[in-house]
Order: C-alpha cells, then structure tokens, then sequence
C-alpha cells in the first residue's frame, strides 16, 4: 500500500527534485508511446533527434534560442500576473497587437535609416500589448468582468486584426497581392548576437528582464503587493494596497511584454508582419510560466525546456515523417506531470504493508 | 458509571514533536467535560483524534464500551459525535440553509427544511435566517450555524471548540441553558474553553493539557478560576493593574460617521461620535454583527471616510489608506487573522510587511531589507512568546492563538499612538490572553491611546476606563459606570436605551 502523509514543513529539497522527476517521467511515457507508433525506426534515433541533436547542433541550438526569447518574455509577464491571481490567458492576442503596432511605425518610416527607429518600434510594440491587456483590465475594474474571457476572446479579435491590416494598410505594395508587409529595413531590424544565425539581441533583453522581475519580486514591495492581492485581498486592502492598482499593473506589465515579444518576432526572425505571426507563443508561454513556479528566473530555464521541445519535434517530424503533435504530446505531459509531481513538496510517500 | 467515551494513552507524533503523549480521558454519559490547555498543549490534535481526522500512532479508544477507532470525521459522524470547530468550516458564497445541509451527510433531509432549521434556532435560542449567506454574517453568527448544524445531528457526543468566545453574556447563558438540556437528554459535551469561568460554572470534570502530556484532571469547581489558570500554563499570573491612568488631551475623534452598507445583510453606520484621549483604553462593547466590521474598515482606512468625521492629532484622515495613517502611527489589529490581518500561505516574515511604517527601516523607497524585517519578527516572537520554530514559517501553520499574539505584537512593537483592535484575545489562552492585556496597558501607561472592540465584556470591563456599546450600527455615549454600569451595558447590547 501507498499513502500520502501530509509534510510539516514543504521539502526544499522536492522543489528541486520534482522537476527532474517530472522530466523522467515525460521521457519514459515518450519511450513508451514510440513504441507503440513507431515502425522500422528505431525508437533510441528518434530520441535522440528530439532530445539531443538540437543541443549539440549549432543551428539548431541557435533556433532553440531563437524560440525560447519569446517565450522566456511572455513568461515573465504572465508570472507576474499570474502571483496576483490575475488570469491572462491571452498573451497571444497582445503578443499581436504588440506586433502590429511596432511593425506599423516600422513600415510608416520605411525609407527612414535612423537608430531611433528600432526604439520607437519597440516602445510602439509595448504600448501596443498594454493597450490591448489594458482592455481587460478597464472591463473588470469598471464592470467586474472577468479577464479570463475577455484576454482569451480579443486573442482571435487580434488575429483577425492583423489579416485585415496585411489585406489593407499594412500590405505590401509592390507584393503581389500576398497578404504580407514590406520586408523591414537593416535599422528596423533587430542586431544579430550570433553570427550566421537568426538568434538576435532578444535573447539578452529576456535575460536582463528577468533580473529585473526577480528584483521586483523578491526585494521590491510591488512583489509584496501582488502576491498579498493575489493569496488574500483582504489583507491587501489592510496594507494599504489599491486592489485596482493591482489589476492595471499585472495586465499591463504581462501586455506590455506580450507586446514586446511579439514586435522582436517580426523584428528578429521575421523581418516583416506576416500571417504566420501568431505561433502559439502566448498560450505556451503559460506553460512556461507554471514550469518556473512563476518564478522569474526559472522562467529562463522553462522558456529553454519548451524551446527544445519545439525544436526536437519539428526536426522528428522532417527526419522521420512523425506527425507534429509530437511537440504538443511532449509539452502536454511536461505540464501535467509537473503538477503531479508537486504533491511531493506537500506530501511524502509511505509504503507500507497492510495488516491481515 | 458508565463511560460514553474512553481515551486511553494517546500518543500522536509531528516528526520530532510529540502532539499528544500518553493522554488519556475519559467522558461520562451525560456530562459536560472541559479540555484546557494552553495553545499548543495538544487539545486540537487530541481532538481531532476523537474526531477522526487524525490516526493517533498507539493507544486506544473505547466509544460506549466497543472499540472505536475512526477513519474519517465521516466515521465519527455516524457513531454521533458532532464538532464545532474555531476556525468555521463554512463555504462563504452559500446560503445558511445549504450549509447546513452539506454538513449533514444527507441526514434527516426534508423540504421544509429551513423550517426545521428555525424551529431548532427558537428551541436553542440561535437567532439564525436560514436564507442569508454566510459571507454576509459577523463572525458570531457564523459560530450559531455551526453550532445549529451539529445540533441537527442528534450527536451522543458534541465537541466544542471555544464556543463562547463571541458571544453576550445573554447568548451565553442561553448557550448553556441548551448544553444543560443536552447534557440531560444523554448528549455528552466536550467543552474546550479558555475562559476557566465558564469552565467552572458549567463543566463537571476537567483534563488539563500541557505540552502535550496530561496534568491533571480535577473538578474544576474545587480549584479557583487563578490555580486552573496556573496549572494549565505551569506557572504563577500576573495581576493586572494600570500604574498610570494620566488622561491627556485629545487625540483621535470620530465625528458624524455614517456609512450606508453596500451589501443588503450588512449594518447601516449611524452618527458614530467618539472622543479619546492620550493614554486612554477606550472600550466598544456590542454583539457581533451590530456594525464592528463595517466600523473597523473605517477605522483602518480600507474604505474611505468623509471630510472631517475622522480627526488624529488635529488632522483630518478620513481619505488616507492604512498604510498613510500608519506613517502618523496609528496601527490596528483586525479581528479576522487568517486572510486580513495575516496572509496564510506567507511566512511570519512576509507577514511583517503588511504593517510597515517608514519608521521601522523595513524598507526604504519600497525595496524590502529582509534582515531588517527578520530582526523585527524575531522581536516580536520573543516579546509575545509566539510558539514556532522560525519566522520562516506559513501564518497558516501557527495555531490560531499563537497567530494572533504575532498580529498584535506586530502591531504594539511600533508603539503606536493610537491603536485600535478588533478581540485582542480572541482564541487565546488564559496565560497569553493575560500576557496580551498586560502589554495593552503598558501602552496605555505609557501615553498612547487604545480603543478595544470586542465582544468579550469581561476583558472590556477590565480594561476599559470609558465604554461605549455599539448596536444596530449605533454608538451609544460613553456609559456612566458608577451605578448599574453592567445592567446598562446589557440592556444597551440587545438595542435598549438608558
């Protein structure tokens, strides 16, 4: 027999344990289940295309953190929120806009060479997200409406946006009716970090960012502020914090971030607004965010976890003909697992046998 | 004689901790049995071993001679044991009438059953609308539908766990009046109480607990409320007295405050006016749910007041947050611990910043120094002798007397000017209850002002040098205590004039 006796104290040593645990086991069910798939292939090559080739492969570890930017972005702002119970599940949509609105002052100063430029986009790729986030917030504050829906809803209301934009304003005038901007300037592009690779500067703004939310967090009161609102609005209120504050903050911080990734897409790997700029980023990145345990720095590690899992499965699906939801499968039982996993930090395992 | 329930050398370990060792009890048919015992004695773990929710690692029970022991509260339940519990086991968002039933395993169940629920509330004297819903109701209120519920049951045994502490003194005697019918009508009570005179009055045995291990048990009316006190937390009371009752000039006045309640269950404020002075302990008497949470909100600045109705030290802070009016060095003490005054899932350390003042260096342009927040919840765990092992540790860990000598030293650490606090002993044993009033006066000794609200007379009676009695969301004057002051309290407590 198995029972689970509830732990005095939670075991530090199972929050860093569980992870990898988590990530055995996701490798074992993955083994079990090419077993079962796979024909003529040998189940170990599989593996090793998804788990390892994209590590020690320069390009293809360029690709993985050229995926993992955006994500470990998304990431960090929905953390934030999400400490604050503030529930914004579509980064997606803001990731977007976010897009839109800095492509557009790109593509408005198309024959401007000018080192204000990429600034400018990026700060108009911000606004963008916030300006988007920003709905959901004003709606629950004014009318109590809940931001789940609102975030998740506007995320096709943006997708549409941007076919509408690259039907009209924002298409490409000597392109042939495609439904694609201009290609950007060299200033309106993100600079290259790694020779040779698409990988850009997104990389480091990612790793700076996370710093920052990890001050924020832990050393700051704004971490005090919404991790109070989000575990006990009343005792918010007995320290004094605007509850309102809190909402404004999480959405736009978590928009705003969106935002900027989604602008470093079209500015970095894209190099121009296209319809194939939603690429899910904003609903992984919450799976990204739980990895972590919503802590920022963690963000960094699960943002990469993610990437190889994209990474991998797109190579198995071009090497050995594997349908693509393979890359779903892996991140799917990633996720449950590690929640699973988790009841260790509360609970311990005792075997025993049963008296008869 | 015969023995409803028999407990026979229980022990129940935490790790390293030993919870219960070796305890023993004994309740016979028919009787109203104390369990005393400081925070922490073991009396919770005991009984929730009785209860069900706990294995104990050795030891046995006997429930009406056969051998008992249950797997869940579900098992106790249907044996006919029924608890009311400290911490409410309420859900907040339904009505009264649905969490009644969801208590009673599908027991007795019948359309009318909100009658069923008034007529047990008339019969017990539980002033109860079965239709409300729980969020909307004081804490008092909440106790009478728990207490209900377990009525409902029929139980051979009913367990309760500090029934009284929110009670009048007219609901206590009506409360007692129904644990004596019950008792009568072959329903034993375990009573666990800190208030020794209850204790005394009602209870026909007593087991004493202390740090897990059985004292003693006695017949509490052959010992002094003072020597129960004494053996329950192992050394000599101190008395309590002020030194220096020096009243001062003005320093905190409440002037034609009205608050409409939002919510239609809530108490309307009326022309609530209130003077106090420097180094005065100023006490609000009332029944739970006449408008102390609505007032105490006010008060804490969570909602803002109008222009003028609130005035410290000659300056109006009606629209200031809390965290501004704590700068002037008010600090308060709400009455709801876990989930207002204390976040559960932070660490007493965490729990520090709630209440910060520039003052304290805690932190500084809002970034937190948390050695500095360490130092100042180490003093406060040594100054009020809160039991846990670290400050690191979860509020919600810390039993809910120790919890609540953390809030209020959090809060007297500051010396504040002004401190107002909602049941300052609330759940509390006798020893820290005393440890708590001690402190109190101190504050008052030393020139502060202090306005108590709660709803144990006893402590405002000895605490307080002026009180006012606050009912159907009106403040009455201060009450002229030299003639009759208790009968005037009373009959000003259930709405009556003077």
């Amino acid at each position: 027999m198995i029972r689970l006796i509830p732990r005095v104290e939670n075991s530090t040593a199972m929050v860093l344990l569980s992870p990898l645990l988590a990530l055995t086991l996701t490798a074992l069910s993955a083994y079990l289940i090419f077993i079962f798939v796979l024909v003529d292939i040998p189940v170990s090559s599989v593996f090793f295309t998804l788990f390892v080739e994209p590590l020690i492969d320069s390009y293809y570890f360029s690709e993985l953190l050229v995926k993992a930017a955006p994500l470990m972005i998304i990431g960090l702002g929905l953390s934030i929120g999400f400490r604050a119970g503030i529930w914004n599940i579509g980064a997606e949509g803001q990731y977007v806009m976010g897009g839109i609105a800095g492509s557009a002052v790109g593509l408005y100063f198309y024959n401007v060479e000018a080192l204000w430029l990429l600034p400018l986009m990026t700060i108009a790729g911000i606004l963008g997200g916030m300006f988007y986030a920003g709905i959901a917030a004003f709606l629950r504050i004014k009318y109590q409406v809940n931001e789940i829906l609102v975030t998740l809803m506007l995320t096709y209301v943006a997708v549409l946006f941007l076919s509408a934009m690259l039907q009209g304003p924002l298409r490409n005038p000597s392109g042939f009716n495609f439904p694609e901007s201009r290609i950007f300037h060299d200033s309106a592009m993100l600079p290259i970090i790694w020779e040779g690779t698409r990988l850009h500067i997104g990389l480091i703004v990612a790793i700076i960012l996370s710093f920052v939310a990890w001050f924020g967090i832990k050393k700051h009161m704004f971490g005090m502020q919404i991790k109070i609102s989000g575990s006990a609005p009343r005792a918010a209120k007995f320290a004094g914090f605007d509850d309102n504050k809190t909402v404004w903050y999480s959405l736009l911080i978590s928009g705003g971030l969106a935002g900027l990734a989604g602008l470093f897409e079209a500015a970095g790997p894209a190099g121009q607004l296209t319809p194939g700029l939603p690429s899910f980023y904003g609903f992984t990145a919450i799976i990204v965010a739980f990895l972590a345990r919503l802590h920022p720095v963690g963000v960094l590690f699960s943002a990469l976890l993610i990437a190889l899992s994209y990474v991998g499965g797109e190579n198995v699906q071009i090497e050995y003909n594997l349908p693509s939801s393979i890359t779903q499968i892996f991140q799917g039982m990633l996720l449950f697992y590690f929640l699973a996993c988790d009841i260790l930090i509360k609970y311990k395992v005792v075997f025993f046998k049963t008296k008869n | 004689m015969k023995y409803q329930l028999e407990v026979s050398n229980i022990t129940k370990s935490y790790g390293d901790l030993k919870a219960n060792d070796n305890v023993s009890l004994s309740i016979k048919d028919s009787s109203i049995h104390a369990l005393l015992g400081e925070n922490g004695a073991g009396k919770s773990t005991l009984v929730k071993i009785i209860y069900g929710s706990l294995t104990p690692d050795s030891g046995e029970m006997k429930w009406a001679n056969n051998n008992y022991n249950p797997k869940s509260p579900f098992q106790a339940r249907e044996n006919g044991i029924a608890m009311v519990f400290q911490h409410f086991s309420l859900f907040e968002s339904l009505t009264v009438e649905d969490n009644i039933i969801l208590g009673l395993d599908g027991i007795g169940l019948n359309e009318n059953f909100s009658e069923q629920i008034i007529k047990y509330s008339k019969q017990y004297g539980l002033d109860i609308n079965p239709q409300q819903v729980v969020g909307d109701l004081s804490v008092g209120a909440r106790q009478r539908v728990e207490i209900i519920r377990c009525l409902m049951q029929n139980p051979k045994l009913l367990i309760m766990d500090e029934p009284t502490s929110v009670l009048t003194p007219q609901e206590v005697a009506d409360l007692f009046v129904t644990l004596k019918k019950l008792a009568a009508d072959g329903c034993a009570i375990l009573y666990i109480s800190h208030k020794l005179e209850e204790v005394r009055e009602i209870c026909s045995e007593a087991t004493i607990l202390r740090g897990g291990k059985l004292v003693q048990s006695c017949i509490p009316q052959e010992h002094s409320q003072k020597e129960l006190a004494e053996m329950m937390i192992g050394k000599k009371l101190t008395e309590l007295a002020r030194n220096n009752i020096t009243v001062g000039e003005n320093i905190f006045s409440i002037d034609n405050l009205s608050r409409k309640s939002d919510d239609i269950y809530g108490v309307n404020l009326e022309k609530i006016a209130l003077k106090m002075s420097k180094g005065s302990i100023v006490g609000i008497a009332g029944v739970a749910g006449n408008g102390q949470d609505e007032l105490m909100e006010l008060l804490i600045g969570e909602i803002s007041s109008p222009k003028t109705t609130l005035i410290f030290n000659g300056q109006d802070i009606g629209l200031l947050n809390s965290h501004e009016r704590r700068q002037l060095s008010m600090f308060f003490v709400p009455e709801e611990r876990l989930g207002h005054g204390a976040v559960p899932d932070m660490s007493l350390d965490e729990n520090m910043l709630l209440s910060r003042p520039d003052s304290t260096e805690m932190t500084s342009h809002d970034v937190i120094d948390w050695k500095k927040v360490a130092t100042h919840s180490k003093k406060v765990i040594d100054t009020f002798d809160v039991q846990t092992p670290s400050s690191r540790m979860l509020a919600k860990s810390l039993s809910g007397g120790n919890l609540q000598k953390f809030m209020v030293g959090r809060e007297l650490i500051q010396n504040p000017e002004l401190l107002i606090v909602a049941q300052p002993t609330w759940g509390v044993d006798a020893g820290s209850a005393n440890n708590i009033h001690q402190a109190l006066i101190e504050l008052a000794d030393k020139g502060s002002a202090i306005l108590i609200i709660s709803q144990d007379l006893d402590e405002i009676l000895s605490l307080c040098e002026q009180i006012h009695v606050l009912s159907e969301g009106k403040l009455s004057d201060a009450v002229d205590m030299k003639s009759n002051g208790l009968e005037k309290i009373s009959q000003l407590m259930v709405g009556g004039k003077v």
